[in-house]
């Protein structure tokens, strides 16, 4: 149990920031006449420190796997920088890319669809091993059992094929994949959004666990706010490819200052007839809108319950500041008032 | 009141494959009142789905209802004419499904298929049937119903893809809606909007809703009684309050202790279920779920417990129940290996069994 005490409780304000987004920006041009994007990221800053765990919220389409691609520099950003351990990602070629790539890892959403159905098990997870040339076979044959051993399989699955597998059976080889080349940094997108709720209870704990042992960063993307605020210590929401307020666990739930943030939590149900009887969820005019062409000023502000438009959140975009509790950040004009 | 409109009786629907016979609806009971909502409950594979699609004579191959009642204002489901279910589908029961984008028409206009719905079943003429299109589409929320009844699926967002299927379920007036996982494919927000219209439709129109889920808050939210499925059988079933307050089957319990809950900081771990359902064209002996089951003594193992009453209106199927289980006990779920010390525990518990 002093496992979830250390989250959010233990993880000091001075550990050191390993993961630095600034003013990232991608945008997918989307052809024809008149250079029209999709500005999937669209201006984010975000910092993350050795050992904790970051949560990242949003809606479909918010940009929130678009942000992870640009982190683990499967993706190059169209403008602004990340570092990692101080190392600028986005600039990184060759050599000194891969050595980047080791540290950062992922986990993926669909266990069906980011396992090879032609690969052993086995060679799944000693992938990559054999990529970045580490240990001779035997070696690697020896992590590989002492991994499946790790998240919970039988060591002696080296041979199967992952069909034999269940869905969170597969989710612990993917997991076991990640940890292969001993990363600091896991990114989680939607890794356990797919599974079963008794399985992924068992997914939950097990990253609990092995951030402990392994002492982790994991930056984990999910749009289930409940399982994101039971595993971070920080959460990020994004709204249309920006962060709209980041707070610690705590905060994010007991005085969230975005608007947005107070939406999202409040359409969460929860398990309890008696509290659902009396729950209002705010529910928000419209849909969001296009990433091509984001409403101006605040990008908010058409759906926004408080917003004066025409006024200033129809006028200006307004920057992600301190407002609320100590480390809380929100970009609203009028955070801090409702 | 308590006017019964659905009666399952000991329903049996198995799959014939050449692995063996799959028994996914394994002797289940249940009812639905008219104008209640039920929440029919379980992880994939429970057999939850395969319910609704009974109901409805709806099981794909190579599954048939093998045996059982199915019992609709006292007509029997199951031996029915073809043309007797054709006419009960849509016009007495309608089924939404999950996934909206698969469920409609990609090149049929959203109009047209609302109104196919109606004309069907010759209740209204086709001039009827687009202008209570549109009224349907209006009275789930569509905005500008007018003009986007002449839109495409391809053209709704997700929710309005649902707000659309409602209305294609609404569209003959049945007097209960099936709802398999109606939210599960939608983000948060937009889950919110169609809770809220399902209770609304449930209250103004007074039709009979079985939502079918694996998300206890949904059912927490949307409706009145519980049916807890595992392995093709009902486990347990209760008033929402008594199921969410006081869980008598060990699987119910720990289905609502592994999803964390956004309005709770727990400092704790979640509860996790160890191993994975059965097979169920092999299902284990004894209680189905005690391969599973922290709380496990040696005659579930051996003997299936039937369906008794723990409480006024709940029944479970559990030779311990959980409230013969100790706190301590309890707590033990929550370490990773949950299995011995919590049974050496549950061994020693006097009651346990009787």
């Amino acid at each position: 149990m002093q496992a979830a005490e250390r989250q959010a409780a233990t993880v000091a304000k001075t550990d050191p920031i390993i993961l630095r987004v600034e003013g990232a920006y991608k945008y997918f041009p989307v052809g024809g006449l008149g250079g029209l994007s999709v500005r999937a990221v669209d201006g984010v800053d975000l910092e993350i420190r050795r050992g904790e765990t970051m949560g990242l919220v949003g809606e479909s389409g918010c940009g929130k796997s678009t942000l992870a691609r640009l982190i683990t520099a499967l993706l190059p950003v169209t403008g602004g920088k990340i570092t990692f351990e101080g190392q600028t990602i986005s600039t990184l070629r060759g050599r000194s890319l891969r050595r980047i790539r080791r540290k950062i890892q992922m986990i993926f959403q669909d266990p069906f669809a980011s396992l090879d159905p032609r690969m052993t098990v086995g060679d799944i997870i000693a992938e990559p091993l054999d990529n970045f040339n580490i240990g001779n076979h035997k070696q690697r044959m020896a992590r590989v059992q002492e991994l499946l051993r790790l998240v919970g399989l039988n060591p002696n699955f080296t041979n199967r094929y992952p069909h034999e597998f269940s869905g969170g059976q597969r989710q612990r080889i993917g997991i076991a994949r990640a940890l292969a080349v001993n990363p600091s940094f896991i990114v989680c997108d939607e890794a356990v959004s797919a599974l079963d709720v008794s399985i992924q209870a068992q997914i939950i704990n097990l990253l609990q666990d092995l951030q402990r042992e392994f002492h982790l960063t994991y930056l984990f993307i999910a749009h289930d706010l409940a399982v994101v605020r039971h595993l971070s210590d920080r959460i990020a929401v994004m709204y249309l490819g920006k962060v709209v307020e980041t707070a610690d666990r705590r905060s994010i739930y007991e005085a969230p200052q975005h608007p947005y943030t107070r939406a999202l939590l409040s359409s969460i149900p929860v398990p309890d007839p008696g509290i659902e009887r009396n729950r209002a969820p705010i529910t928000l005019k419209g849909e969001i809108p296009s990433p091509v062409n984001p409403p101006s000023g605040c990008r908010f502000h058409p759906r926004c319950p408080i917003a004066r438009a025409p006024g200033i959140c129809s006028d200006q975009e307004p920057p992600l500041e301190p407002h609320g509790h100590a480390g809380q950040l929100a970009a609203c004009h009028f955070a801090g008032q409702i | 009141m308590a006017q019964t409109l659905l009666q399952v009786e000991d329903l049996h629907t198995q799959f014939f494959t050449r692995r063996g016979v799959v028994r996914a609806v394994d002797g289940v009971s249940l009812h639905i009142d008219a104008g209640e909502t039920l929440g029919v409950v379980g992880e994939s594979g429970c057999g939850k789905t395969m319910t609704a699609l009974s109901v409805l004579r709806l099981v794909p191959d190579p599954g048939r209802i093998t045996s059982g009642r199915i019992l609709f204002r006292g007509r029997d489901v199951t031996k029915m004419t073809d043309d007797e279910i054709r006419d009960f589908r849509g016009n007495d029961v309608a089924m939404i499904f999950q996934d909206p984008m698969t469920s409609l028409n990609p090149v049929t206009k959203i109009g047209s298929q609302i109104e196919e719905a109606m004309t069907a079943h010759k209740r209204f003429s086709p001039q009827e049937a687009g202008v209570r299109g549109i009224q349907l589409l209006k009275r789930v929320r569509v905005p500008a119903a007018e003009r986007r009844v002449s839109d495409y699926p391809h053209q709704f967002s997700g929710g309005m893809r649902q707000r659309a299927m409602i209305a294609m379920g609404l569209a003959n007036e049945p007097s209960l809606l099936i709802a398999d996982e109606p939210t599960t494919a939608l983000d948060v927000t937009v889950q919110a909007q169609i809770i809220d219209l399902l209770k609304q439709l449930n209250r103004e129109l007074g039709t009979a809703m079985m939502l079918i889920t694996h998300n206890m808050a949904l059912v927490a939210s949307l409706c009145e009684r519980v049916v807890v499925m595992y392995a093709g059988r009902v486990v347990e079933e209760g008033p929402v309050e008594r199921i969410f307050k006081s869980p008598q089957h060990p699987y119910t319990w720990s289905l609502l202790r592994s999803v964390p809950r956004v309005d709770e900081l727990r400092k704790d771990r979640l509860v996790s279920i160890k191993g994975l359902p059965p097979d169920l064209s092999n299902a284990p002996p004894g209680c189905k779920f005690h391969p599973r089951c922290p709380f496990v003594i040696d005659r579930c193992k051996r003997e299936e417990p039937e369906l008794a009453e723990v409480a006024p209106n709940q029944v479970a199927r559990c030779w311990v129940l959980m409230r013969n289980v100790p706190e301590e006990a309890a707590e033990v779920t929550k370490q990773v290996v949950i299995s011995e010390e919590a049974a050496k525990k549950l061994q020693e518990i006097p009651g346990a069994g009787s």
